[in-house]
Formats: C-alpha cells, sequence, structure tokens
C-alpha cells in the first residue's frame, strides 16, 4: 500500500479580472459583458505513487509546479482535478519564515507556531527549551519577532518543524538555512527523522543534495510531468545538461515518447 | 466542525492570545480605552440631542446606551470580522488549519469588549435610577443572538473581502446607513404603522428594541419577536457556514 498516491492530478490557477478589481468593478464588467478569466494550469496530470520509507526530490526549473503540487499533496489545496490519497499523518514544511507574526515574541511565535503544526500545550512546554537551545535564540526569547535576522527566522522555523515526527514529511527548500554550522546541525536533524521510516518529498535546487538524499526523482517542467523515476543519476544527469542548454524538446526526446514517461515507475 | 474545534483548541487559544496581544500591547491605557470609547460617543450624543435636538424623554441615557451598546458591537465585531480572515493569509496558505478559527478568534476579543461595556451599562443604569426586575436574565437571549447573528455576518463578509476588497468600503457606508435605521437616537413613535414595521426587517433593530423593552419598560417582548430573531441568526449563520464550507479550499486562490 502505497503512503502517497497521486492520480491524474491538475491543478488551475484562474487569472485575468476578477483579482483586484472589487464588487463594483466587478458588477460593471459583468452588465457590460466584458468579464474576463484565462485559467492557467500550474500542474497537468501528475502521477507518482510513493511507498514507505521512499525519498522523493523534486526537479525544475522556477515556476515548474514544484510549490503548487506540494500544496496540494500536503492539502492545504485541492486539486482541480485527480485525486490524493494519503495515509497517515503528514507535515509540510513550506517556506518555513513566512507566517510568523512580527509583533509577538520569540517565545509567543514558537507557541503559535506549534499550535499550528498540531502540537498540544503540553508538548510545547516540554519542548520549549530544547528549541530555542537547537535555533540558538536563548538570549532573544522575549524580544519581537520583528528584530530577528531572517537567518534567525529560519533557523527557529526548521527548530520547530522538525520536531514532528510525521508518515509524510514535505520539506520545500528548507535544507538550506541558516550558515554553514546550523545547516550541518539542519542536515543531521533531517535524516535523523527520515531514517526514522518517514517518507519524504524534498524540493530543492541543489542537485547534489538531491542526487546524495533521494532514492526517486520527480521532474517538472512548466506544470508538465517530464517523468518519474528511481534511476536518479541519470535523471539528475539530464537535468543539469538541460539547465546548461535549456532544451526541453530534446529531453523529452532521450527519454522517449511524448513527454509524460513512466517508464521507470513503480 | 465541531469535533475539529476541540482537537484545535490549542491553537484557538494561541490565536485569541495573539489578537488580544496586538490589540493591547502598545497602547498605554490598553482595555480602559474600550470601556472609555463607548462612553464618549454615548457623550457626545446625549449632549447633542438633549442641547441641540431638546430630546426630553424619560431615561433617555439609558435609551441612548442600549442603541450604542447593541450597534458598536455589531459595528466592531462585523469590520474587524471581515478582515480576519484575510490578514492570516500568510498562515491558512502554509498550513492546512480550519479558517473559522481566525473568525473566531476576532469574535472573541470583540465579545470581551462588548462584556467589558455592558458592565459599564449596568453601572449607567443604576445612576439612571432604572429598577431591574427578575427579566433582566432574559437579556441572555438577544446577546445570545447578538453574537451569533455577528459572526454569521462576520462569516459571509470575511469570505466575500476574500474575492472583493471594496467591500469594506461599502461596507462603512452601509453601516453608517444602518446605524441611522436603527432608531439608536430618536423614537419610532412618531411613524405611521407601517412605517414601524419597516423597522424590524432591520435585525439590529430588533436586538436594541429587546434591551430597551427588557430594561426600560421591564415588560417581555412577545413570541414572535423572539422568533423574528431567531430567524435572522438562523439565516445569517447558515449563509456564512455554507459560505465557508464552499470555498474552503478556494480561498487561497484569491489571496
Amino acid at each position: 500500500m502505497s503512503v502517497l498516491q497521486l492520480e491524474q492530478v491538475s491543478i488551475r490557477y484562474m487569472t485575468g479580472d476578477f483579482k483586484d478589481i472589487g464588487l463594483k468593478e466587478y458588477v460593471m464588467r459583468r452588465l457590460k459583458r466584458n468579464y474576463q478569466v484565462t485559467e492557467f494550469w500550474a500542474d497537468r496530470d501528475i502521477t507518482f505513487a510513493l511507498e514507505k520509507g521512499d525519498m522523493l526530490g523534486i526537479i525544475g526549473t522556477n515556476g515548474a509546479g514544484k510549490s503548487t503540487l506540494l500544496k496540494a499533496v500536503s492539502g492545504i489545496m485541492e486539486p482541480t482535478r485527480g485525486v490524493v490519497r494519503r495515509e497517515g499523518s503528514i507535515a509540510a514544511l513550506l517556506e518555513l519564515a513566512s507566517g510568523f507574526d512580527g509583533d509577538l515574541t520569540v517565545r509567543e511565535n514558537t507557541y503559535l507556531r506549534g499550535a499550528m503544526l498540531g502540537y498540544t500545550r503540553k508538548f510545547m512546554d516540554e519542548t520549549y527549551s530544547q528549541i530555542i537551545r537547537f535555533a540558538e535564540l536563548e538570549e532573544f526569547q522575549d524580544r519581537p519577532f520583528r528584530q530577528l535576522s531572517s537567518g534567525m527566522k529560519s533557523r527557529l522555523a526548521f527548530s520547530i518543524a522538525s520536531l514532528v515526527q510525521p508518515d509524510l514529511l514535505i520539506l520545500d527548500e528548507v535544507l538550506s538555512v541558516g550558515d554553514g554550522a546550523f545547516r550541518s546541525k539542519s542536515a543531521a536533524k533531517m535524516k535523523e527523522i527520515i531514517q526514522g521510516g518517514a517518507t519524504t518529498i524534498l524540493v530543492s535546487h541543489s542537485i547534489g543534495q538531491i542526487r546524495e538524499m533521494c532514492n526517486k526523482v520527480l521532474w517538472l517542467h512548466k506544470g508538465e510531468q517530464i517523468c518519474f523515476t528511481s534511476e536518479v543519476d541519470s535523471i539528475c544527469n539530464l537535468y543539469e545538461k538541460f539547465l546548461g542548454k535549456g532544451n526541453i524538446r530534446e529531453i523529452k526526446q532521450i527519454l522517449g515518447g511524448g513527454g509524460k514517461s513512466n517508464g521507470f515507475a513503480t | 466542525m465541531f469535533k475539529n474545534l476541540m482537537n484545535r483548541r490549542f491553537l484557538f487559544e494561541e490565536l485569541v492570545k495573539r489578537d488580544f496581544k496586538k490589540k493591547y500591547k502598545r497602547t498605554v491605557l490598553g482595555m480602559v480605552w474600550s470601556i472609555l470609547s463607548p462612553l464618549l460617543t454615548l457623550l457626545v450624543m446625549r449632549l447633542v440631542f438633549t442641547q441641540f435636538f431638546g430630546r426630553t424623554m424619560e431615561h433617555y441615557t439609558t435609551y441612548l446606551f442600549c442603541g450604542n451598546l447593541v450597534f458598536s458591537y455589531f459595528n466592531e465585531s462585523t469590520s474587524q470580522g471581515m478582515v480576519s480572515l484575510m490578514g492570516n493569509a500568510g498562515i491558512f496558505t502554509k498550513v492546512n488549519i480550519p479558517k473559522y478559527l481566525f473568525l473566531f478568534s476576532k469574535n472573541i476579543q470583540t465579545l470581551i469588549n462588548f462584556g467589558l461595556t455592558l458592565c459599564v451599562f449596568v453601572v449607567f443604569c443604576f445612576l439612571d435610577q432604572i429598577v431591574f426586575t427578575w427579566k433582566v436574565i432574559l437579556l441572555i437571549y438577544p446577546i445570545v443572538c447578538l453574537v451569533l447573528f455577528n459572526v454569521g455576518v462576520g462569516l459571509i463578509l470575511s469570505a466575500l473581502f476574500v474575492f472583493f476588497r471594496d467591500i469594506q468600503y461599502l461596507w462603512t457606508v452601509f453601516t453608517q446607513l444602518l446605524m441611522y435605521m436603527s432608531a439608536i437616537f430618536y423614537t419610532i413613535d412618531q411613524y405611521d404603522y407601517t412605517t414601524q414595521c419597516l423597522f424590524l426587517v432591520n435585525p439590529v433593530y430588533l436586538f436594541i428594541r429587546y434591551f430597551r423593552k427588557i430594561v426600560i419598560e421591564a415588560t417581555i417582548p412577545t413570541l414572535w419577536f423572539h422568533l423574528l430573531m431567531l430567524t435572522d441568526v438562523v439565516i445569517v449563520l447558515s449563509i456564512g457556514c455554507w459560505m465557508y464550507k464552499k470555498y474552503n479550499t478556494r480561498f487561497l486562490y484569491y489571496v
């Protein structure tokens, strides 16, 4: 049984007139029959499945639909079409440093974030000092959050989020947090969680990281699934080649078929 | 939905705390201001309408206060509730949490404000030589209805606000209109019967009227008056819940 299964998942954003025009303008344009909406498919027909213990790396250039896909996987968004099936608990660490409140203190923000991630108060009371120690923010506990540097913010965010012991862990560019020392510390922590048996999805622009950690790879390009396979190394080579030259058609030809190659799918 | 709320109790408490701290943290007067502000409004209105317009009605201060009490709670709760969802866009686009929590936590805050003003109201009633009877207990009914009504309106507005940002300005104009139509500082006796009935269409007026009946006249409104209030509450709440249910996963496309 798969921990995570996506079938033909497509996500559509609507762009065009409806945004930022307000009610008055909306009514006016409707009356004048001048109301236009255009579709934008952020993801199209994404299909893959992950087994327990898998580590999936998602690669693709900016705007490939990676973050949107993760939102659908984590349940924040519902796909416009297709099905997402999940088993067990899920923890999504997306764009860590945002969503904090600048006016509150570090301590208050820590509790609030913990609550958002679904921890209990008891758990937070027990682990609070551990979180602060890991984030190396002992001297800043009662400072307003906005006085922190951006590195400190993401360090705190990572420390809170890494307490989870989920069945499915989603990491969006979180392994590149903080300075060198913290980075190795966070990478170690992450490995610990992954070795605990969690299925992990990792989005990273660092190909080295993907090669090193992942056993499966999903390549997205402009919302399209280029491939999903367990041959991480060869795909990473291809991807690097593509980044150098930038010709997606050629890549599709190499992979064979019309692009939606699932040749190596599990 | 209710079970969900229990699971999220910790989060809800933290949100309430946050809203509270943000509101009172940087003000010297803090919560005192919440009491002072309606009092000043009352003072101004009383001054204007007794001195300039020469209203000489028995218990006019209490009459005014009833109107102000209800209306300012309604106004505060709905206009702040409206922006509560959008204001937390940074959170619900990152974490999957029930979105109505933001509105509820805002409502708790305005409810506490209302409670404080209510205490001042009671003091003023004593000063105005109002005699309380056992019927005061019945005020629980309009208060509960008002809270639910505000939640309902808040649900509708906060959902609409995600799609149409100019609702904020339209709502300000609308509440202004509503204030003048709620007979806060005048009585409706001067109008003919049909016009008087039209006032009953305004839910805010119903709440104010209930307060006045109990406090000033010490009479209990009729059964159908109760039912009329309940109907308003049910309608507004159902529309609000339906909107949240329908757009729950679609909000984030629009932020």
